[in-house]
């Protein structure tokens, strides 16, 4: 007998294992369930899969009365858009930062203090700040994300900037090459791939500070809806709207590996996961 | 063409080498040894200018050598040499392009033709024709020496610094990338450094041989002397005694 540090599954085993922890949950959930509604059946605390269904027809399916229009959509539309912006921004931001102070001693010297000092500042407390200068709009939501996310991923790449040998910045200088060029024609182009690994660990992140920006002042929205719903402890549509978005945030994920791969095939033996 | 006086380099306390004193005519082969952190790649890294000596001169055509790396140098690494991002072919033309002064390390129209054809005829000498667009990390340990070579070579560097660069190789591909070097050498007319720890390689490649050491030793403070020359000897026509003796000396070890 092997060691059980040496014994790995076999695939469809693996596959198996990996679903069983969340077959037992269902299962335990519908068992709970059942017993709480057997003896209170206008209990809100754990819904039938039957009051999950008619709550995502309704959501997904159903126009909404006052608005007309379909609530499901119309939410994941507005946090998705948000969240896309607030990202992008965040990674131009941080690519950008964490390119020069990696690469630039000078620069780093000038900004790497500010960077820490402004990293270790909890985004949470400055959202106030950011309602009032910019307003209960998208842009605060966008900034939040900003704030949250920009540090992250701009020391993330100052650090895979130092990660990429010094040799090759001496070869290129010995094949002519100035500051600009290395910075562009060297340095740059190995950081994207690295980016977009970045921004998939800063996703969670991002979504975290999406959902906290539209509980707090929102008129739409995934994290908007939750919190709503919350008051009719409506845990039928609660339960629904996170399983769609940790679903959301997997396709996400998943996505970026893919296109990582795709764009950057020299990355991947490269290190890259 | 360049002349070495009294040169010592230091870090901190650590005196890495010391009293350094040799001229180097144009075209010449040498080949380094001595043992592990005798401060070979240093002594490269004052040539290439990525550091500055302590003391002392360091003089290219009687001026002091520029101390920031340039195109007029050219180094091939034990490893880490080649840009992974950029395929075989690119890679090569990466040098023209930063030499014309390209932002990123890509030419247009006629410059990339030429750029291209003289790219290709320099791969086809290190014997790379075949594998023009893979990316480095697709090679193997050998051809990636071959591409740091070729891209080295591009712009024509009147110096070449090797810093152990078949370390990593089979012993086997060695002997084909000697002849490399050897022809490379002949046809640019480059002055080249290199480092080896295979004594024989030294003896075998080079026109000189320079084997580094510390020859003042303090028990109590093994740092406060550096290694310098201690062998500067025309290859090709050496002893067998003077072999032993220096490989005696690196390799303190009884031969069998
Ligand atoms: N930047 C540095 N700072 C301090 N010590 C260094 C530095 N670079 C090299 N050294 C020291 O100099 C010595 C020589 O190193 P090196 O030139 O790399 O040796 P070699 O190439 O001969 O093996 C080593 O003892 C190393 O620890
Ligand atoms: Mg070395």
């Amino acid at each position: 007998m092997k060691r059980l540090i040496n014994l790995q599954p076999a695939p469809p085993l693996r596959f198996i294992l990996g679903l069983l922890p969340l077959v037992l949950l269902v299962l335990l959930y519908v068992w709970a369930s059942d017993a709480r509604l057997a003896a209170n059946p206008v209990d809100k605390l754990l819904p039938s899969l039957g009051q999950f269904a008619d709550a995502i027809k309704l959501m997904a399916w159903e126009p909404d009365k006052r608005s007309g229009d379909i609530l499901l959509w119309v939410d994941t539309l507005s946090s998705l858009q948000r969240l896309a912006i607030g990202i992008a921004l965040s990674a131009l931001f941080g690519l950008m930062l964490g390119l020069v102070t990696g690469a630039l001693p000078l620069v780093n010297a000038g900004f790497s203090p500010l960077l820490t000092l402004i990293s270790l500042i909890p985004p949470m407390a400055i959202l106030p700040i950011l309602f009032i200068v910019f307003g209960l709009g998208e842009l605060s939501k966008v900034a939040l994300i900003l704030v949250g996310v920009g540090p992250i991923i701009a020391r993330d790449m100052q650090r895979q900037t130092r990660e990429i040998p010094f040799e090759q910045l001496v070869k290129a200088q010995t094949l002519g090459a100035n500051s600009l060029q290395i910075l562009t024609g060297v340095l740059l182009p190995q950081l994207l791939p690295r980016l977009i690994g970045s921004i998939r660990l800063a996703l969670g992140t991002g979504w975290l500070f999406l959902i906290a920006a539209e509980a707090i002042a929102s008129t739409d929205g995934l994290g908007y809806r939750i919190f709503l719903v919350r008051r009719y402890m409506a845990m039928d549509i609660i339960l629904p709207y996170v399983a769609w978005i940790a679903l959301l945030a997997l396709i996400i994920d998943q996505g970026l590996m893919r296109l990582n791969r795709r764009l950057f095939p020299w990355y991947q033996s490269e290190g890259g996961r | 063409m360049i002349q070495i006086n009294n040169l010592w380099k230091r870090y901190g306390d650590t005196s890495v080498l010391e009293r350094i004193n040799a001229e180097v005519k144009e075209g010449e082969f040498i080949t380094l040894v001595g043992t592990s952190g005798c401060g070979k790649s240093t002594f490269l890294k004052l040539l290439l200018g990525t550091e500055q000596q302590s003391q002392g001169e360091l003089l290219l055509d009687g001026k002091p050598i520029p101390a920031e790396p340039d195109r007029h140098r050219g180094i091939v690494f034990q490893q880490y040499s080649v840009f992974p991002h950029l395929s075989v072919l690119k890679n090569v033309m990466a040098a023209r392009a930063f030499a014309e002064g390209r932002i990123s390390a890509l030419l247009l129209g006629r410059r990339r033709r030429e750029a291209r054809a003289e790219a290709e005829a320099l791969l086809e000498s290190v014997g790379l024709s075949h594998v023009l667009e893979s990316y480095p990390h697709q090679l193997s340990g050998g051809m990636r020496q071959r591409l740091a070579i070729a891209q080295a070579l591009v712009l024509k560097p009147r110096i070449l610094l090797l810093d152990e660069p078949f370390g990593a190789l089979d012993p086997g591909i060695r002997g084909d990338m000697h002849e490399l070097i050897l022809n490379l050498w002949h046809q640019q007319q480059l002055t080249v450094f290199m480092v080896t720890h295979d004594l024989k390689e030294g003896f075998y490649l080079g026109t000189r041989l320079w084997v580094f050491d510390k020859i003042r030793h303090d028990p109590q403070a093994p740092q406060a002397f550096g290694a310098t020359i201690t062998y500067d000897i025309p290859v090709g026509r050496t002893e067998r005694k003077i072999y032993e003796e220096i490989d005696n000396q690196l390799r303190p070890v009884a031969a069998v």
